[in-house]
C-alpha cells in the first residue's frame, strides 16, 4: 500500500458555499481511482486544488510524500501529475501536432526556448507522433485543433498530456459528452496505460464506465469523501445511495 | 515543397532589393524622407506584432519605449558633447538596451493583468512616461532636447538613416521569424489561445511573456533613437505620443496580426499615406481621420487584416481547382474515416 497522490483535510469555501469540507482521499501507485459523487459535490474543486489551479489555505496535498499544496499549476506538471478538464480544453489555433509539443518544453532552459526551432524536434515529434497513434488521431496531426471534433479534442487532451510522461493522470470526466465506441476506447487506453504502471484518478459520472476501469472508487458528498472502496463494495453501499438519492444535493459542480 | 520555398526566397531577395535600390532610384528627399518614416513604423509594428500578434496582448503602450530609444539617444549626445557623424549610430543599440531594461518593471507591472485591463494599464502606464519626460530635468522638460545634426550633403542626407533603419528592419523581421518557429513561439500561440491551459502544461507564462515583452521593446526603442537623430530633437509630445500606439497597432491588425508579412504590409501602406497627407496637404492631423476610417472598415470588412484574408482566399481558390482536376488522395488524412470514432457535434471553434 503506497499512496502516490495524498489529500489530507483539505476545506475550500467560495463565499458561503462550502465546496470541500476536509476532504481526505489518497491515490493508490498503480491503481486507477475512481472518484464519483453526486453534481456539487466538489470533485472538479478538488482536482484544481490538487493541480494548483484553485489556491486553498487549509489541508495539504502530498505527492510521493512531499507537500505539493498550492505550488503553481506548471509545477505541478513537472513533478508529474497530468490532468484533462471537464470542458476539454485544447489549443484551438494550433495543429494537432503543435498542440502535442507544448508540454513538451520542461527540458531545456529558457534562453535556449528561444533558439530552439519548434521544427528540430526530432525525438519529440516521434514520441508525440506514437501518443497520437496511441490514441487514434494520428491522421490529424497537420489540421488545426480547432477543426476537431469533441471526441477527437478529447483523445488529443488525453494524449498531451502523456507527452510529459507523468505518473499520475487525473482525468475529469472522459466519457463526458462521447459516444460509446469512444467511450470503450478510452476505456481501453487507460487499461493499457495502466498496465504499464500509469496511475490514475477519475472523475466520472458513467457508472459502467467507472465501475469497469477502477481498481478502487472514492464517493464524495458535500465536499468530503465520504467512503472508500471497491466498486461491489461502493455499489452495494447504503451512504452511497443516500448521497445519490436522498438527502438535500447541491448545484452543479463546474 | 521545396519550389515554394525557392519562389519565396526568389521573392524575399528580390523585395530586399527594391528595398536597397529605393533611395538610388527616387533620390527625391521627401520620398526619402518619407521611406525613412515608413521604415521606422514598418521595424516598430513588426516588433510590436512580435508580442502582440503571438501572445493575444494587445499593448497600446509601445511609444513608451520608442520614447525612452530617442531620450537614450539625445541624452547621451547631449551630455556627453558628442558630434554628429556615423559613429552615433553606434548609440542605437545602447538606446534599445535601455528601452528593453525599461521594459521588465514595465511588462512586470502589466501582465498581471490581462485582455482589456492590459490595455488599459499599458497605457496608463505610458502616460507616466510621458509625464516624467515633461517635468525632469535631464530629459530637458517641455522644451525637448536638440541633436546635433551631421553635415552630409542634402541631396544624400537621408540615405545613412535610410539604410540603418532599413538594417533595424531585417533585423526585427529576423527576430519575428525565429520567434515563431521557436518553441518560445509555440509557448506564446499556446498562450494566446487558453494561458491557463499551457501553464498546466507546464508553460511558465509569466516568463514566457515578460520575456517576449521585452523583446518587443528593444527594437522600438532603437527606431527611437534613429528618429532621434533624424529629427534632430526630441519632444516629450512627440516621441511619447499616444497616436504612435495607434498608428502601430492599426497597422498590424490591418495587414494582419499574428503574420511576419502582415506588419509589414501595413505599415508601407499606412505609413506613407500619412507623410503623404501631412506633405500635401499641410494639415498634420488629416491623417487620424483616414485612419478612423480604415480601423472601421478593417473591423467590418477584414477582421482578420489582408494576408489571413488573401491567404485564405488563395487557399479556396486553389482547392476549388484541384477539385476540377482529376481525383488525388486525400492529404494529411481525415478523421472522418473512422466512423465509430467521430461523432461531429459541430462544435468547432
Amino acid at each position: 500500500m503506497s499512496a502516490l497522490l495524498e489529500v489530507e483535510g483539505v476545506s475550500k469555501s467560495f463565499g458561503g458555499l462550502q465546496a470541500l469540507n476536509l476532504c481526505t482521499l489518497s491515490v493508490e501507485s498503480g491503481k486507477v481511482t475512481g472518484l464519483i459523487g453526486p453534481n456539487g459535490s466538489g470533485k472538479t474543486t478538488l482536482f484544481n486544488v490538487m493541480t494548483g489551479y484553485e489556491p486553498v489555505r487549509q489541508g495539504t496535498v502530498r505527492f510521493k510524500g512531499d507537500p505539493i499544496t498550492n505550488l503553481a499549476p506548471d509545477r505541478v506538471f513537472k513533478l508529474g501529475i497530468g490532468r484533462t478538464f471537464q470542458l476539454t480544453r485544447i489549443f484551438p489555433r494550433l495543429t494537432t501536432m503543435e498542440n502535442m509539443l507544448i508540454a513538451t518544453q520542461h527540458r531545456e532552459g529558457w534562453l535556449g526556448s528561444v533558439f530552439r526551432t519548434s521544427a528540430s524536434l526530432g525525438p519529440e515529434r516521434d514520441r508525440a507522433m506514437e501518443l497520437l497513434q496511441f490514441v487514434g488521431i494520428e491522421g490529424l496531426a497537420n489540421q488545426p485543433a480547432g477543426n476537431l471534433s469533441y471526441g477527437q479534442r478529447k483523445l488529443l487532451e488525453f494524449a498531451y498530456v502523456l507527452v510529459a510522461d507523468p505518473d499520475v493522470l487525473l482525468l475529469d470526466e472522459p466519457a463526458g459528452g462521447v459516444n460509446p465506441s469512444l467511450i470503450n476506447h478510452l476505456a481501453e487506453k487507460i487499461r493499457e496505460l495502466n498496465d504499464q504502471g500509469k496511475t490514475f484518478l477519475v472523475v466520472e459520472h458513467n457508472m459502467e464506465f467507472v465501475m469497469g476501469i477502477c481498481d478502487s472508487l472514492t464517493v464524495m458528498h458535500q465536499g468530503a469523501a465520504i467512503m472508500t472502496g471497491t466498486p461491489a463494495e461502493v455499489r452495494a453501499h447504503p451512504k452511497v445511495l443516500d448521497a445519490y438519492l436522498g438527502g438535500e444535493d447541491g448545484e452543479d459542480d463546474a | 515543397m521545396s519550389r515554394s520555398r525557392l519562389i519565396r526566397r526568389g521573392l524575399i531577395s528580390l523585395l530586399l532589393l527594391v528595398f536597397v535600390l529605393f533611395p538610388f532610384v527616387f533620390s527625391n528627399p521627401t520620398y526619402t524622407t518619407i521611406a525613412v518614416f515608413t521604415l521606422i513604423y514598418m521595424t516598430a509594428t513588426t516588433a510590436w506584432n512580435g508580442f502582440a500578434g503571438y501572445s493575444g496582448y494587445i499593448p497600446l503602450g509601445h511609444a513608451a519605449f520608442f520614447g525612452t530609444g530617442a531620450y537614450t539617444f539625445a541624452v547621451i549626445a547631449q551630455s556627453n558633447h558628442l558630434g554628429a557623424g556615423y559613429g552615433m549610430f553606434g548609440l542605437i543599440p545602447i538606446s534599445g538596451l535601455v528601452a528593453g531594461l525599461v521594459a521588465i518593471p514595465f511588462g512586470l507591472v502589466a501582465l498581471r493583468t490581462r485582455r482589456h485591463t492590459f490595455v488599459v494599464i499599458t497605457i496608463a502606464i505610458f502616460f507616466l512616461f510621458q509625464l516624467v519626460a515633461t517635468n525632469l530635468g535631464i530629459t530637458g522638460g517641455s522644451s525637448g532636447l536638440q541633436v546635433v545634426s551631421p553635415n552630409w550633403p542634402g541631396s544624400t542626407y537621408n540615405d545613412p538613416f535610410y539604410f540603418v533603419a532599413l538594417g533595424l528592419l531585417v533585423l526585427a523581421v529576423a527576430a519575428s521569424w525565429t520567434i515563431r518557429r521557436s518553441r518560445f513561439g509555440l509557448q506564446l500561440l499556446a498562450i494566446r489561445d487558453d494561458e491557463a491551459r499551457a501553464r498546466g502544461l507546464g508553460v511558465r507564462v509569466g516568463r514566457v511573456k515578460l520575456t517576449a515583452f521585452v523583446i518587443s521593446a528593444i527594437p522600438v526603442g532603437m527606431v527611437g533613437a534613429v528618429y532621434a537623430y533624424f529629427v534632430g530633437q526630441v519632444f516629450p509630445q512627440f516621441v511619447f505620443d499616444p497616436l504612435f500606439d495607434l498608428s502601430i497597432a492599426l497597422m498590424a491588425f490591418f495587414g494582419g496580426l499574428g503574420t511576419i508579412w502582415g506588419p509589414l504590409l501595413g505599415g508601407l501602406l499606412l505609413e506613407p499615406l500619412q507623410q503623404y497627407l501631412t506633405f500635401s496637404y499641410s494639415v498634420g492631423d488629416l491623417y487620424l481621420i483616414i485612419y478612423g476610417v480604415i480601423f472601421l472598415a478593417v473591423i467590418l470588412l477584414l477582421p482578420m487584416g489582408i494576408v489571413p484574408s488573401v491567404s485564405a482566399w488563395l487557399d479556396r481558390r486553389l482547392a476549388g481547382r484541384d477539385r476540377a482536376s482529376p481525383p488525388r488522395p486525400a492529404a494529411g488524412g481525415d478523421g472522418d474515416q473512422r466512423p465509430g470514432l467521430v461523432p461531429r457535434p459541430g462544435s468547432s471553434t
